[in-house]
């Protein structure tokens, strides 16, 4: 009796391969379905790790305040800067707008709402991101690629407590005051073309903005500067405490954080408004 | 304030006791494991560091050296083993006692990792301002002794970036010791330099030992430095210690790995 025919291998081994290329392919989806979570999960583990070192001693008061001054000192020219020309434009756009029916007179009450509410908020911490926490990615990341970090572990320091922490607590503090600065500054600029380049009555414009404007408007918007300068240190700190990969991944972390961070001020300026006004959040 | 007192006096180095000094072994590793997902790197090793002597681990690149040295100072935790110091198993310690223990070790980076934003004189002052409560006074003679007595006290209001290779490492050296550890690790500290600075560094190494008593684990693939500074050598070969001895011992080992990689490295004590 002969021999059977040997059967072909090549259709085990494309079986086969076609199995593990589809292996691969639902592991990639899956990564990528579960990469948000994984991050949101790292942020948060930090978040909880600078809390914790955060309340223990020692209290290291020269680096609150020299994060202070590099977060906020440092970023009042940019964003004194950005809000006359947000105030600007939104004067130019409210008061065109507004004459086609009669209502310029609400131009400086409209300005003021938005400005203390949602731009100012939003721009500060925008502005914030792009200067400071750019930098401080940057800088942690340095550190971690060339041992810094690891040097602090071994002299018995704990890198969260020394680095992230005066970070954190400054972002908390100067965003507010900078979303100050950006409405101050923003009604200034808009006042200018309002009333300056665009003949709006001065006492009108103020008086509107006064009627409507109260410091609820004002606290509103604090509370989500507060909201965003934790998301926006916490995000820079995160990418840069753990970049890896030299030069090339400490700039790749500056972008992931540049862009996580201002995807996070977008979804939480959604989220902390629709909790103020008690919309739900969807 | 009471709190961050204990905490300091936690941190703070219990004195050796006595029989600890004469014991000649400083650490003992004992079948130590590590693996990152299913990279087995460390795979049992097992190993004596000698007190008061420089003890060299040699090994090719990726036989498992730096993630040796990780373990030792626990920048990364094992995944099984033990690391025995002065009769505590480091191994184990977490939180303040981890912390109180890595006192013993001081660490010099491959690339020094001084703090690129402070002065040298502050980068070496970091230890003291962090963990103990000595006047500025103090502060500042006890550094520039250090900086002194390693020739680096010109340098001190310098930044890490406007010294040679060579003059970072002393600085390293001098941060490391300020704090007057037993052991001193250093994570291939030759790699990158030239001939004449590698010379310079291991006369370093032989000076802090005889200047500070230290004990010294050099981590390198630099075999030139086997016969300039070694008292004891170990050869790391796929995640085990494959030869350990003195380094007449294993120039004329017949562990075949060990052998090609002292051949390949033309090294002889001449």
């Amino acid at each position: 009796m002969p021999d059977a025919a040997p059967s072909a291998p090549a259709t085990p081994d494309k079986t086969s391969k076609l199995r593990t290329t589809a292996r691969d392919a639902g592991d990639w989806l899956l990564q990528l379905l579960l990469s948000p979570f994984v991050e949101i999960g790292a942020l948060f583990k930090l978040l909880w790790e600078s809390v914790f070192w955060g309340i223990r001693p020692p209290y290291r008061g020269r680096l609150f305040i020299g994060a202070m001054e590099f977060i906020g000192i440092g970023s009042i020219f940019l964003v004194s800067l950005t809000a006359v020309f947000v105030g600007g434009v939104l004067a130019l756009l409210l008061v065109d707008g507004f004459r086609d029916f009669g209502a310029e007179n609400q131009t400086g009450a409209v300005i003021g709402l938005a400005l203390a509410r949602e731009v100012g908020p939003v721009f500060a911490a925008l502005m914030v991101t792009s200067r400071a926490g750019s930098a401080m990615t940057t800088e942690l990341g340095s550190m971690r690629v060339t041992n810094q970090i690891d040097a602090l572990v071994t002299m018995a320091v704990n890198p969260v407590q020394y680095l992230v922490v005066p970070r954190l607590v400054a972002g908390f503090v100067m965003v507010p005051v900078l979303t100050m600065l950006f409405n101050i500054v923003g009604v200034m600029g808009a006042y200018f073309v309002a009333v300056g380049l665009l003949g709006l009555d001065p006492g009108v414009f103020m008086d509107r903005l006064k009627w409507l404007v109260d410091w609820d408007d004002v606290a509103q918007g604090l509370i989500k500067a507060m909201v965003f300068g934790v998301a926006v240190t916490l995000i820079a700190c995160r990418q840069g405490f753990f970049a890896e990969g030299g030069a090339a991944g400490v700039g790749r972390a500056t972008n992931r954080a540049v862009v996580q961070s201002a995807i996070a001020i977008l979804m939480l300026d959604y989220l902390v408004t629709s909790l103020v006004l008690g919309q739900g959040f969807f | 304030m009471k709190f961050f007192r204990r905490n300091l006096i936690r941190l703070t180095r219990a004195p050796l006791p006595p029989e600890m000094k004469d014991d000649p072994i400083h650490v003992r590793i004992r079948d130590l494991h590590k693996s990152y997902g299913e990279h087995h790197v460390l795979k049992g090793v097992s190993l004596d560091i000698h007190r008061g002597q420089t003890n060299l681990i040699i090994g090719p690149s990726g036989s498992g050296k730096t993630v040796l040295m990780r373990q030792l100072i626990r920048l990364e935790n094992p995944d099984s083993g033990q690391l025995i110091v002065n009769g505590i198993d480091f191994a184990r310690l977490e939180g303040l006692d981890l912390a109180a223990m890595r006192r013993t070790f001081g660490m010099v980076f491959q690339m020094s990792a001084l703090f690129d934003s402070m002065t040298v004189f502050d980068n070496v002052a970091f230890p003291l301002r962090e963990h103990s409560d000595l006047s500025r006074n103090d502060i500042r003679d006890r550094v520039m002794d250090r900086l002194a007595a390693l020739g680096v006290a010109a340098a001190a209001q310098k930044l890490p970036a406007q010294l040679s290779g060579g003059m970072q490492k002393r600085v390293a050296v001098a941060r490391a010791m300020i704090l007057e550890s037993e052991i001193l690790i250093y994570d291939e500290p030759t790699t990158g330099l030239d001939p004449i600075t590698t010379e310079m560094v291991d006369e370093l190494i032989t000076e802090a030992e005889e200047m500070f008593g230290v004990t010294s684990i050099v981590i390198s693939h630099d075999m030139a430095s086997v016969v300039r500074i070694a008292n004891q050598l170990s050869f790391l070969h796929e995640g085990r210690i494959a030869a350990t001895g003195t380094p007449e011992e294993l120039l004329h080992t017949d562990h075949p790995a060990t052998a090609e990689f002292i051949r390949a490295s033309r090294i002889s004590l001449g």
